[in-house]
């Protein structure tokens, strides 16, 4: 019988929770990296070396979910069974989404207008907000373990995620 | 992946892309937004005293495929009724616009802007009758 993988956390051997010690989760990824180097497994056999090859891949994922808040809400989500992005719904708090659609119009306001400092502006309102939203993850997940919540807010993330990549595009595309 | 020629042509060519009064009373927003793709949508609508549909006006920030999804039931919305307005199916969208199955939830979010529209219309109505 095939034992079950381990999860994302058990791979890192850090406890399954919301606010994760970076530091500790970096320097046990480096460590599985090097224990897992090809280098290390030149003279090993052709199982030993598939083995070290699957470790490695399986940490790299793990660190690159784990590593991003969003990411990690989505994932910790998963493992409970629920899709934080399913199709079927498409409601969002209408404040949130007039917030969105404002944003939305102030950067393609600031794009015309080439103004870079107001788009600067934008991207730092945006990160206090998703710091604002990582700050209310850690509560629902590690201390309320309230899932429905911390799905509504992870839905969130994910919009002010997206804007956030956008604007990075439009600032990147107007420096040069 | 290739857009078809229709969702290029709404695309590059949206109808009725703007606002509408939010504060008329015969006007209805409906909002939404998809957070697989972090697409926001704002479809808003003017229906007479007979209710139907004069106008029809969207605004959405998203990709081609829910571009040309608005900018469609915009033109589809205008002269109907908002009964039939609500009987229009994500479907029907999505095989105008030969969506590929990974746009399909774009036709969703458009079925559900419409939706949201006439709730809120309908929502306004009923709030007057009670005035």
């Amino acid at each position: 019988m095939q034992s079950t993988p381990p999860n994302h956390f058990e791979l890192f051997s850090i406890a399954e929770q919301f606010n994760l010690d970076l530091s500790t989760l970096e320097s046990n990824y480096r460590k599985i990296q090097s224990a897992a180097h090809p280098d290390r497994f030149i003279t090993a056999t052709a199982a030993e070396r598939l083995s070290a090859m699957h470790l490695a891949t399986s940490a790299n994922e793990a660190y690159s979910v784990l590593k991003s808040p969003v990411k990690r809400a989505k994932y910790m989500l998963e493992q409970h069974g629920i899709n934080a992005i399913a199709d079927t719904n498409t409601a969002m708090p209408m404040d949130f989404l007039m917030q969105q659609m404002e944003w939305r119009e102030r950067i393609e306001d600031a794009k015309m207008a080439r103004d870079i400092p107001e788009l600067d502006n934008i991207a730092d309102e945006l990160a206090t907000e998703a710091k604002a939203l990582i700050g209310d993850l850690c509560e629902l997940f590690d201390i309320k373990q309230d899932l429905a919540a911390a799905t509504e807010i992870t839905r969130k993330l994910i919009f002010i995620d997206k804007v956030c990549a956008d604007i990075d595009q439009v600032i990147e595309q107007l420096d040069h | 992946m290739a857009y078809s020629d229709k969702v290029l042509d709404h695309y590059e060519n949206p109808r009725n892309v703007g606002s509408l009064d939010k504060n008329d009373p015969q006007v209805g927003t409906g909002m939404v937004g998809a957070p697989a793709c972090g697409d926001v949508m704002k479809l808003m609508i003017k229906v007479n005293d007979s209710g139907i549909i004069e106008d029809a006006k969207f605004k959405t920030y998203g990709c081609g495929s829910a571009i040309a999804s608005s900018s469609l039931v915009t033109e589809w919305l205008k002269g109907r009724t908002i009964e039939e307005a609500y009987a229009i199916k994500n479907s029907e969208i999505a095989e105008e616009l030969a969506l590929p199955p990974v746009k399909i939830h774009c036709s969703v979010l458009a079925e559900d802007a419409i939706k949201a529209a006439v709730a809120d219309i309908k929502a306004k109505q009923a709030a007057k009758e009670a005035a």
